[in-house]
């Protein structure tokens, strides 16, 4: 097991390698990408005075009720589309028309109407990670088995069981796929939208650092931004497979 | 007490599709089937033999016509008509034990006695060992099996089967024949029962209704009660072989008819 482990990220290994020895060979310039040992460094002092900390936790705030608001509006407006054809028929051309747009068109608009603070980062997100969460609530209400719905009926359930029950656990597969999906898109708004404008957040740090000329301190903030958003993927896929472990 | 004869007056059904013209998929359909009678809906596919018992089931409206079941029309689905599907229709999130446990829920059974009365069931279609085996870990006899304890824990006056065995290979179907007859015996019920194989319909039936290809409707009732009653030995008699081939003959002719309008 841990000769597997090792082999399975032995490229990023090499990559780490590539990293610290290119610049030090001047095969890059040091100044563009300082070697990883430097970055590292940066890394805790940013640990050791809290800049990481304090504008991780603000990040985390934004992230946390943009992608949570998503989940809640979207969720239940998706089963809604499907089960009624009213709120079809209003919501529908809406989300269409939404889907095209980039989502990182959003956020000067969020920003005009919210201002420069958290409420703007907060709906710029939560803008952007709607429509994958309302699609598949959508598609998964709608491809639900009428015979299941049908068994649950004749059973006594009426039509709020059915919802409960049926509906929500037999879209639930669909929804947690779509909610990955956005899970995926608010780091990429998170991060463009505090690179945009503001005074905190991790990606606030990135573009000061950035301007400030401290590379090996942004380069370290960048990694954080990665990590972060490769663990919360493998932790929410921890969390799907455990939820969804009736399927196999 | 409420009876569970049930009676088709005159049902028709027209089918609408979201694109395109609509159907007649029934034509007028009378039938009576008796309080803890057995009667087969046997026709070509698309004959309209499952709608009629979705009309039954009251999961789709009954537009022309009546049906009642116990003297009451049916306005909608009701604990008092067990359904199953073909496709078996299990909750997938859902073990053995909860599928079975579903309908005692909704009727509200103190939680011991549903507890007891689940197990039962189980039990009775030989699928102890399995509680907690969710539906895709089982083969389709054991689902279909789940799916028939289901709708017989809440105890129905009436089932309604949907070409149950129709997705189960030769020998499980004949298992399940075997094994259906033998809960009919200890739990005798209205079963009203569509299939599209002749030897099902005589083997397991008292009655043979034969549909036409559409617009369904019925061509003729055949009587497929065994003489001694004694049903595990019918399918060895000649009287069985003879029912089978007039039956056969029946829906041969409306089998080739339906053929004819699909192509």
């Amino acid at each position: 097991m841990g000769t597997t482990v090792f082999v399975r990220y032995l490229p990023l290994l090499l990559l780490a390698i590539l990293w610290e020895i290119a610049p030090r060979l001047h095969l890059v310039d040091p100044s563009e990408l300082p070697p990883l040992s430097a970055v590292s460094k940066a890394w805790v002092g940013l640990l050791m005075d809290g800049d990481l900390w304090t504008n991780g936790v603000s990040s985390f705030v934004n992230w946390f009720f943009g992608l949570g608001g998503a989940i809640l509006v979207g969720v239940p407006l998706g089963v809604m589309m499907a089960r009624f054809q009213v709120v079809d028929d209003v919501a529908s051309p809406v989300v269409k028309a939404l889907y095209p747009m980039p989502k990182s068109a959003l956020i000067p608009v969020m920003i005009l109407w919210l201002g420069l603070g958290a409420g703007s980062k907060i709906a710029s997100i939560g803008m952007s990670c709607l429509l994958p969460v309302i699609l598949s609530a959508y598609n998964g209400s709608r491809g639900v088995d009428h015979t299941l719905v049908w068994s649950a009926r004749s059973c006594g359930a009426n039509e709020r069981d059915v919802l409960w029950e049926v509906i929500l656990p037999s879209a639930l597969p669909e929804i947690l796929a779509g909610i990955r999906n956005a899970v995926a898109i608010s780091f990429i708004v998170l991060v463009a939208s505090e690179l945009l404008v503001g005074q905190r957040g991790l990606g606030y740090l990135i573009s000061f650092l950035g301007e400030g000329g401290v590379y090996d301190a942004m380069f370290a903030v960048v990694i954080t931004v990665s990590a972060l958003g490769f663990f919360a993927d493998r932790a929410y896929l921890y969390f799907m497979r455990r939820t969804l472990v009736w399927r196999e | 007490m409420m009876g569970s004869g049930i009676i088709f007056g005159q049902v028709s059904h027209t089918y609408r599709p979201p694109r395109g013209r609509p159907v007649l998929a029934l034509d007028g359909v009378s039938l009576e089937v008796k309080e803890r009678e057995f009667v087969a809906l046997l026709g070509p596919s698309g004959c309209g033999k499952s709608t009629l018992l979705y009309l039954l089931g009251g999961f789709l409206p009954c537009e022309a016509g009546s049906i009642s079941v116990g003297g009451q029309p049916v306005m909608g689905p009701g604990p008092d008509r067990g359904v199953v599907f073909q496709n078996f229709a299990l909750f997938p999130w859902k073990t053995v034990r909860q599928n079975v446990l579903y309908g005692l829920e909704k009727q509200r059974m103190p939680k011991a006695e549903r507890e007891r009365r689940a197990q039962e069931l189980i039990d009775l279609v030989h699928l102890s060992g399995f509680e907690d085996s969710y539906p895709s870990q089982l083969s389709g006899g054991m689902k279909q099996r789940v799916a028939i304890a289901r709708t017989l824990a809440i105890d129905p006056k009436t089932l309604l089967m949907d070409e149950p065995f129709g997705a189960l290979d030769a020998q499980t179907r004949t298992l399940m024949h075997e094994e259906l007859l033998a809960i009919m015996r200890r739990t005798p019920k209205t079963v009203v029962f569509v299939t599209h194989d002749v030897r099902e319909a005589v083997y397991l039936a008292d009655r043979v209704a034969v549909m036409t290809a559409r617009p369904g409707r019925v061509k003729e009732i055949v009587d497929t009660r065994p003489p001694d009653g004694a049903r595990t030995e019918f399918i060895h008699t000649r009287e069985y072989t003879e029912k089978v081939d007039y039956l056969w003959n029946l829906v041969r002719d409306e089998a080739i008819r339906a053929q004819e309008e699909r192509d």
